[in-house]
């Protein structure tokens, strides 16, 4: 049954005991007949939002389903790093509130996340990437949220590595985030699976949600693979698939489904210190604490649920890391893979109600996702249990789009696959 | 890798090409009630399997094609000129 607080003192006692007392983490329930809330998704997202439900507002009648294992979707296939070096207010305070929860997570929920606050450097190489920086750090600090616009030297102390006179794209500086860095992704949804499970929420693995049953415009309940659950209320948070699960309800969405890739190289003595970005293209760094480094570029760029990516977009994230530090290019990659990412029709993501009574949405986190892990939940269990938004995610509706309300960071128009 | 057949050049990789999205969507008349011209342009059914969409030939004859695609394998099943009907298969 429960696992117990973990300490080190705890640690110790276990190791004398040859670490046969841990116990299970979370139980394995099989599902009740009904429940307050169903959440669907069992990844970091949705776990959050139950852990959350149940500390905050008070309901841990709750279950949440997930077709497989808990965790081995986009939660597990992200490039860990966390930050809220946003543009928009809209985005920035809501990152910064998930940032918030991040540095006080471990606390929260007596797991290790390993969250590590080593920065994350956006580099820029033009004197106009410059201005565009330093209006992101503006409005970063005029929300309250740390920003540093470094010059190329300050730049060269942090990571002496790169390659500052690339003719094509020399380095001007960056702009740093130190609260920012990395969390160890798997143990961001263990923590919370673990978290939510004490205060009583059934957490139902190998459970696939087939149909959102509803009557008169209010949801009932769902059909899964294990048999009906009745539902006062169901939350979807099933980044990647939101499509399919919202069209369950008659939901068409402004989403669609895309493929990212990242990568992990062999282990090397420590060569970066915290998370690099290049500015000229889009590429970002990170190393772990085994040694390898963990990157990433852009999206392969057209429809995909395929889970893994194409050659033409490895040859183009390793050009770029060439381009940025040239040592890379005698370092071996040891694995590849790729993600669903919603992308969404302006690059943010929904939290919100949704025109069905008692259904409400989490999604389109385009490669946003995993920063937001303990937002999202807090956000998510907030518009759940009072059926209204927070002030931090009320921009964040299906609606905006209609209304020409749209959050679009980049610029880049209603066109997914570019944002 | 994919290797889309274009109907004027034959068959090239995939670096050759931009993708521009859901080919199934038609521009609505300019009259059209605002809510016709935010599903055109925002809501798409983002299907899991088969997929018709539009690609441009912009690093060969620079003509817009559709194709048939498979979301879930990425296997292409057909390629046509842009004037020309494609079926989804059943």
């Amino acid at each position: 049954m429960a696992s117990g607080r973990y300490s080190a003192f705890r640690l110790l006692a276990e190791g004398l005991g040859g670490h046969r007392g841990w116990g299970r983490a979370w139980r394995d329930p099989a599902p009740k007949p009904a429940y307050d809330v169903v959440i669907i998704g069992g990844g970091g997202h949705g776990l959050a939002s139950a852990y959350y439900l149940a500390k905050e507002h008070g309901i841990a009648n709750v279950a949440v389903l997930e077709r497989g294992a808990i965790g081995l979707g986009n939660t597990g296939r992200n490039t860990t790093i966390v930050r809220s070096n946003y543009l928009y207010p809209q985005n920035n305070r809501f990152y910064e509130k998930s940032l918030q929860l991040w540095e006080g997570l471990e606390q929260d929920l007596n797991f290790n996340v390993m969250m590590s606050q080593r920065g994350v450097l956006n580099l820029f190489h033009s004197d106009s990437q410059r201005d565009q920086y330093a209006r992101r750090g503006n409005s970063m600090r005029l929300n309250g949220i740390d920003a540093e616009l470094l010059d190329r030297e300050q730049v060269r102390r942090l990571v002496p590595i790169l390659d500052f006179d690339n003719a094509r794209f020399p380095i001007y500086g960056g702009l740093l985030q130190k609260r920012g860095g990395t969390a160890r992704h798997d143990a961001v949804a263990w923590g919370f699976a673990r978290g939510a499970d004490k205060y009583g929420v059934d957490i139902i693995q190998n459970c696939e949600v087939t149909s959102i049953r509803m009557t008169r415009g209010w949801v009932v309940g769902v059909e899964t693979t294990r048999g009906y659950i009745a539902a006062k209320k169901i939350g979807i948070a099933v980044a990647g698939h939101t499509s399919h699960v919202a069209s369950m309800a008659g939901l068409r969405l402004p989403v669609e489904s895309h493929i990212l890739q990242a990568f992990v190289s062999e282990g090397l003595k420590p060569l970066i210190d915290g998370v690099v970005t290049f500015g000229a293209g889009h590429f970002y760094m990170s190393q772990s604490d085994k040694g390898g480094l963990v990157f990433g570029g852009g999206l392969d760029g057209y429809n995909s649920y395929a889970r893994r990516g194409n050659l033409p977009t490895v040859e183009h994230v390793w050009t770029e890391g060439v381009a940025l530090i040239p040592a890379l290019s005698r370092v071996r990659v040891l694995r590849q893979w790729a993600g669903v990412m919603d992308m969404t029709f302006d690059g943010s993501p929904l939290i919100c109600k949704t025109p069905v009574e008692g259904l409400y949405l989490n999604g389109g986190w385009c490669y946003g996702g995993f920063k937001a892990t303990p937002g999202s939940g807090w956000c998510f269990a907030h518009t759940i249990a009072k059926d209204a938004p927070h002030e931090l995610n009320a921009a964040m509706t299906i609606e905006r789009f209609r209304q020409g309300r749209t959050i679009d960071e980049k610029g880049a128009g209603p066109f997914p696959w570019l944002h | 890798m994919h290797r889309i057949s274009c109907p004027f050049c034959g068959a090239r990789d995939e670096i050759e090409f931009h993708y521009r999205g859901d080919a199934t969507v038609l521009r609505p008349a300019p009259g059209a009630e605002a809510e016709v011209f935010y599903d055109y342009v925002y809501t798409r059914d983002n299907p899991m399997g088969w997929h018709i969409e539009w690609w441009h030939h912009v690093s060969g004859c620079r003509q817009w094609i559709k194709v048939l695609r498979n979301t879930a394998t990425h296997e292409i099943k057909a390629v046509s000129k842009a004037q020309d009907k494609i079926e989804k298969p059943r």
